[in-house]
């Protein structure tokens, strides 16, 4: 498999219970890009990337089938360690959800608990900063760094959301409707750090938002009813969609 | 057909009006009652008390002389500092007892169990806090007394341990409950949040959910106290009922709601001892106020946050 992709996933289907939710997803995500998935509510784009993960097993009662290779090691093999699969693959979700402890301590929670060395208080200080100034959240933090980081406005919540994953190092970047809970200012400051990591990162970014979608990614993938419609660069998507779904979708005939 | 169906509005108060009113005032009657009731009992104790209490015998010494002797014809005495000293020392042993249980049997059933083994879990928890206190009590008497007479070789089993334990294990069922249920407060997102950075189960409950829990917990562990130091009828049967300062846990105790249990009975009306006894009762409602008033505030201080 070329290394050219983070993420590799090969008929995939997914039921929670009974239901199917998703139907053969065959999906190669690019290594270093931002990649969007859109489609309307309940096409399966947070199943798919809650899969990714494997954050979807916090649920009772679900089946997988297929592979999904990150980093060409397929993540539902049976003697994949999740902690492990975790550390790797970092997630933010639609909800900032930052730890009720300080804002210090939600960046280094990751490393604590994944770092085997301890490190020195001045080791701490220099992740913490680095972190934070890699979310442009620094200037704004610096002088309250033992406050509760849940006393934060909500885009300063999911910029260290964002911030917390850096310190551990992740090669892929999930997030899940990042900015539907951000006001447009909050959205836009967001945005544009997810440009920012672009490089660095792998980012799979599933949103509700097409202007979001057109503006902040490089790929785009359009699902429906479990179904993957089309995958291309994100331009073409939104200039010549291949297939009337698409079209009408990003129209907005229906959503 | 075009004529236009003409409806009849009525601004009058109708039916429901009446059936609304009714139960607002039956439900404000219910929950009044519960209140009149609660101070009714509290003067009624305080006027019964009071006597004693601004009467001959000296506060200095009810509460710093160790010798309880009520009943002696010539020189009474109404010391309750051996019976204060009971009651702390078995309360003591039993959050000894209690606390790892309860916690760990909390944090169990929340964070580590699912499925049928925790409703399996949680109904047998609610089972043990329905058993009876007597029962407590009588299983104290019959199977710890000379359990701990053969393993201890002491002369008496009904001693601090034997009603520590017993109170301990009375404790823990309610401390589970509400253990569990300042853990499940924690909003799932944490969990969720943590476990998608890749923290164990054991790092989310010690690292995240503990921290967060700490008032609620803090709270279950003083209504555990709070029912400690009211608790009687186990207390009283499984104590050996001397009065004591204990110097170690082998040595027989008794407790201040066991002694009014014992003695009321045997008192005339209005006299002194009757009186002292009363007397205790204020105290040990002043304590298990203060407690149950400190856990509220510690709960729901928990809920605000």
């Amino acid at each position: 498999m070329s290394s050219d992709f983070a993420i590799a996933a090969t008929n995939v289907n997914f039921w929670y219970g009974s239901f199917q939710a998703l139907f053969d997803v065959n999906l190669k995500i690019r290594r270093g890009k931002v990649t969007s998935m859109i489609g309307p509510s309940g096409c399966g784009k947070s199943t798919f990337l809650r899969s990714v993960n494997r954050i979807n097993e916090r649920i009772d009662n679900i089946r997988i089938q297929g592979s999904i290779h990150v980093l060409d090691k397929n993540i539902l093999d049976p003697d994949v360690e999740l902690v492990q699969v975790r550390k790797h693959i970092g997630m933010v979700f639609q909800r900032p959800n930052p730890l009720p402890i300080s804002i210090r301590e939600n960046i280094l929670f990751g490393y604590k608990i994944h770092m085997s060395t301890r490190a020195s208080k001045r080791q701490q200080d220099d992740i913490v900063e680095q972190a934070l100034q890699q979310v442009l959240l620094w200037d704004q933090v610096k002088d309250r760094l033992h406050h509760k980081a849940t006393g934060l406005s909500l885009e300063e919540q999911q910029k260290l959301c964002i911030a917390r994953l850096l310190p551990i190092k992740p090669s892929v970047l999930l997030m899940d409707e990042p900015c539907s809970a951000l006001d447009p200012k909050g959205t836009e400051a967001v945005e544009e750090l997810i440009w920012e990591l672009h490089n660095t990162f792998t980012i799979l970014i599933v949103t509700h938002n097409m202007a979001q979608a057109r503006r902040a990614s490089e790929e785009c993938i359009f699902m429906l009813m479990g179904k993957v419609m089309e995958h291309t660069p994100t331009q073409e998507m939104f200039v010549t969609p291949k297939k009337q779904e698409t079209a009408d979708y990003i129209e907005g005939k229906y959503g | 057909m075009d004529a236009v169906e003409v409806h009849r509005h009525s601004f009058q108060r109708n039916r429901d009006w009446y059936i609304d009113q009714f139960v607002q005032h039956l439900v404000f009657l219910a929950g009044i009652s519960a209140i009149v009731l609660i101070i009714g009992i509290f003067f009624f104790i305080t006027k019964e008390g009071m006597a004693f209490l601004f009467g001959d015998v000296s506060m200095s010494e009810v509460f710093g002389s160790m010798f309880w002797e009520p009943s002696d014809e010539d020189a009474p005495d109404y010391g309750i500092l051996a019976l204060i000293a009971g009651t702390a020392s078995v309360s003591g042993l039993a959050m000894i007892v209690a606390i790892p249980f309860s916690l760990g049997a909390a944090i169990f059933i929340a964070e580590f169990s699912s499925g049928t083994t925790r409703e399996w879990l949680k109904v047998l928890i609610e089972l043990l806090a329905a058993i009876p206190s007597v029962v407590w009590g009588f299983i104290g008497l019959s199977i710890l007394n000379p359990l701990i007479i053969d393993l201890f070789d002491v002369p008496v089993g009904l001693n601090v341990l034997n009603a520590g334990l017993i109170l301990g294990l009375m404790a823990a069922p309610i401390m589970t409950s509400i253990a569990e249920d300042a853990l499940k407060a924690v909003p799932d997102r944490y969990r969720e949040a943590a476990e998608a950075m890749g923290a164990t189960r054991w790092q989310i409950t010690f690292r995240v959910v503990l921290p967060a829990a700490k008032n609620g917990l803090l709270g279950a562990v003083l209504l555990g106290v709070g029912r400690g130091f009211g608790e009687t009828m186990a207390v009283l049967m499984a104590t050996g009922h001397s009065v004591n300062i204990p110097g170690s846990v082998f040595d027989s105790v008794r407790a201040l709601t066991a002694t009014i249990a014992a003695e009321l009975g045997e008192t005339a009306r209005g006299s002194e001892h009757y009186g002292a006894l009363f007397a205790i009762g204020i105290f040990l409602f002043v304590i298990t106020f203060v407690i149950n008033l400190s856990a509220d505030l510690i709960v729901r201080g928990v809920k605000e946050s």
